[in-house]
């Protein structure tokens, strides 16, 4: 029994997570059924340091952290994007390869390395942007 | 039978079962560990009733977690309430499965990795499942209805998110050193030596990517001096204030899970692994079963090495301000890691990728202007933003005796 080597990784992490999950749901079942279970009106309400629960817990929340979400999409994205060049542009510059264009001609790292100075220094902008925009005050 | 146990693929579930309850077993005594080190550092002499030392402390607190009341309360969304711990403790738990833990063992007569899975993304899997764990503490936070959950869920979103792109950066700069992306291939690049006996370890190419990495896996764990998200003055317990029992064991277990594996991959990627330098059983070409033993002694001695610094940090320093926190990740280690990319990138142009003293010196200068613009009061990179107005002193106010009352 033996797939190829990459997919046998896969299912080896497929199988570590149904150890894992194994574990997890025997952990649920245990905590439900061992312990004691006394329900009353206090207890079951949420817990707001003795006092009496005045509002839902779910309101508006403060409008810093939807910019810091909207700028983790925007950065990890684009450092996602890093990922593939990186590895190309490695093998790039030590085997001295070159990569097809679609073009017709033929991209070496000198090419790679000014695409990724392209994406780099808008990624760059954008950062300064936010920052001189005030995006990072936080107090 | 034998065939398929010798094999990669039963080699990897065999190792697959042994971490998974090995790491059990060490993240409870890890919380044994924090409790002796911080009554150490404290003056104090911690857990000692429970067995000799205390050492059957951990024990004693898991049966604890099992009979105690798992209260669910009847205003939280319960679906999302079971689910959340289960999903911080399963991304907590899985991390591991592409570290490599003791090289090549030689098992009837063939190679076999002792890694439960070589994948061509181990990299990139470990960092998606690091980041993975935020999902617990969102949902957690969110399901219980509570005020104090909400806000330290939404704390912890914030932060985890921004210290996740500084990550990020780091382990490309690995990636641009290395060119691969296998964690095993990552440990054998750093077997070398430089001048016969300095091992080729990243570390000394990139001391400040080994620097932000350490502190951004501090704060991807929600350790001190990050543990923002649940600070007991200002929101109880934070995103798990409503659990009680075994869920709120299984949020425990989790963080240190996630220490411990990040203990890991940091050693693998700046520290060579299960590699020491001088000892021919920690080698490349040693496959024998005690050589992989001592590999993984080795992992282990540096994995512990980081868990203790990270306890000795959590009892030492104080817990950030948020806004110090939200201005260290974007003003601070995202302008620093983008440099860092950039000479890497630069290194590896030129062919110097694997050069310590370019790289050295690269770090040097991008840690020197780093200092010079954080301490120009122009940029403000540290200290307080925004000045707030002073308060006068109140003149004309009530004093207590016999001055006249304003009316």
């Amino acid at each position: 029994m033996s797939l190829s080597p990459s997919l046998d990784s896969y299912a080896a992490i497929g199988i570590t997570i149904l150890m894992v999950l194994v574990v997890i749901v025997a952990m649920l079942i245990l905590a439900h059924f061992v312990g004691p279970s006394r329900h009353g009106p206090v207890k079951d309400s949420p817990y707001e340091s003795g006092m009496p629960v005045s509002t839902d817990a779910r309101r508006r929340f403060h409008i810093r952290f939807y910019i810091v979400a909207v700028l983790f999409m925007l950065f990890d994205v684009e450092v996602i994007f890093m990922w593939p060049w990186a590895t190309v542009f490695h093998h790039a510059a030590t085997t001295g390869a070159t990569i097809p264009l679609e073009t017709g001609g033929v991209a070496g790292k000198g090419f790679l390395l000014a695409g990724m100075g392209v994406f780099f220094a808008l990624l760059l902008f954008g950062l300064l942007y936010e920052w001189k925009k005030g995006a990072f005050q936080w107090d | 039978m034998r065939d398929f146990i010798t094999s990669q693929f039963g080699v990897s579930v065999v190792l697959a079962f042994i971490v998974i309850n090995v790491l059990l077993g060490a993240v409870s005594y890890c919380i044994y560990f924090e409790r002796k080190i911080s009554a150490w550092i404290q003056d104090r002499c911690g857990p000692n009733r429970v067995g000799p030392w205390g050492l059957l402390q951990p024990i004693a607190d898991g049966i604890k977690f099992l009979v105690k009341e798992d209260v669910v309360p009847n205003h939280v969304d319960k679906p999302l309430f079971i689910f959340a711990p289960a999903a911080i403790f399963l991304v907590a738990f899985i991390g591991f499965a592409a570290i490599p833990w003791g090289g090549q063992l030689e098992l009837d007569g063939r190679l076999v990795n002792i890694q439960v899975a070589n994948p061509d993304i181990g990299l990139l899997y470990i960092l998606g499942v690091g980041s993975m764990s935020v999902y617990g503490a969102v949902l957690g936070g969110w399901a219980s209805n509570n005020k104090y959950s909400l806000y330290g869920a939404i704390r912890a979103t914030a932060q985890m998110l921004s210290y996740d792109i500084p990550m990020g950066l780091c382990i490309l700069v690995v990636v641009l050193t290395m060119g691969t992306l296998r964690l095993e291939e990552i440990t054998l690049q750093q077997t070398g030596y430089w001048a016969g006996w300095i091992p080729q370890w990243n570390i000394f190419l990139h001391p400040l990517a080994f620097a932000i990495l350490f502190i951004t896996a501090l704060a991807e764990s929600n350790r001190t001096p990050f543990d923002l998200a649940e600070a007991e003055q200002e929101l109880v317990g934070g995103f798990h204030t409503e659990y009680s029992a075994l869920k709120f064991g299984m949020f425990f277990l989790a963080e240190y899970a996630h220490m411990i594996t990040a203990s890991a991959f940091i050693a693998v990627l700046f520290l060579g692994g299960w590699h020491l330098p001088g000892v021919s059983w920690t080698q490349p070409q040693a496959t024998q079963w005690y050589a992989v033993l001592a590999k993984i002694v080795v992992l282990s001695t540096k994995i512990i090495f980081f868990l203790f610094v990270m306890m000795w940090i959590r009892w030492t320093l104080p817990r950030f301000r948020f806004d110090q926190l939200m201005r260290l990740a974007w003003k601070g280690l995202i302008p620093i890691t983008l440099a860092l990319f950039v000479l890497a990138a630069a290194l590896l142009f030129f062919d110097r990728q694997r050069s310590p003293l370019w790289a050295l010196s690269g770090n040097l200068v991008i840690l020197v202007v780093a200092l010079i613009t954080a301490s120009s009061s122009r940029l403000r990179v540290t200290g307080r933003q925004v000045n707030l107005p002073t308060i006068a002193p109140a003149t004309d106010f009530v004093r207590l005796g016999r001055v006249e009352m304003p009316l």
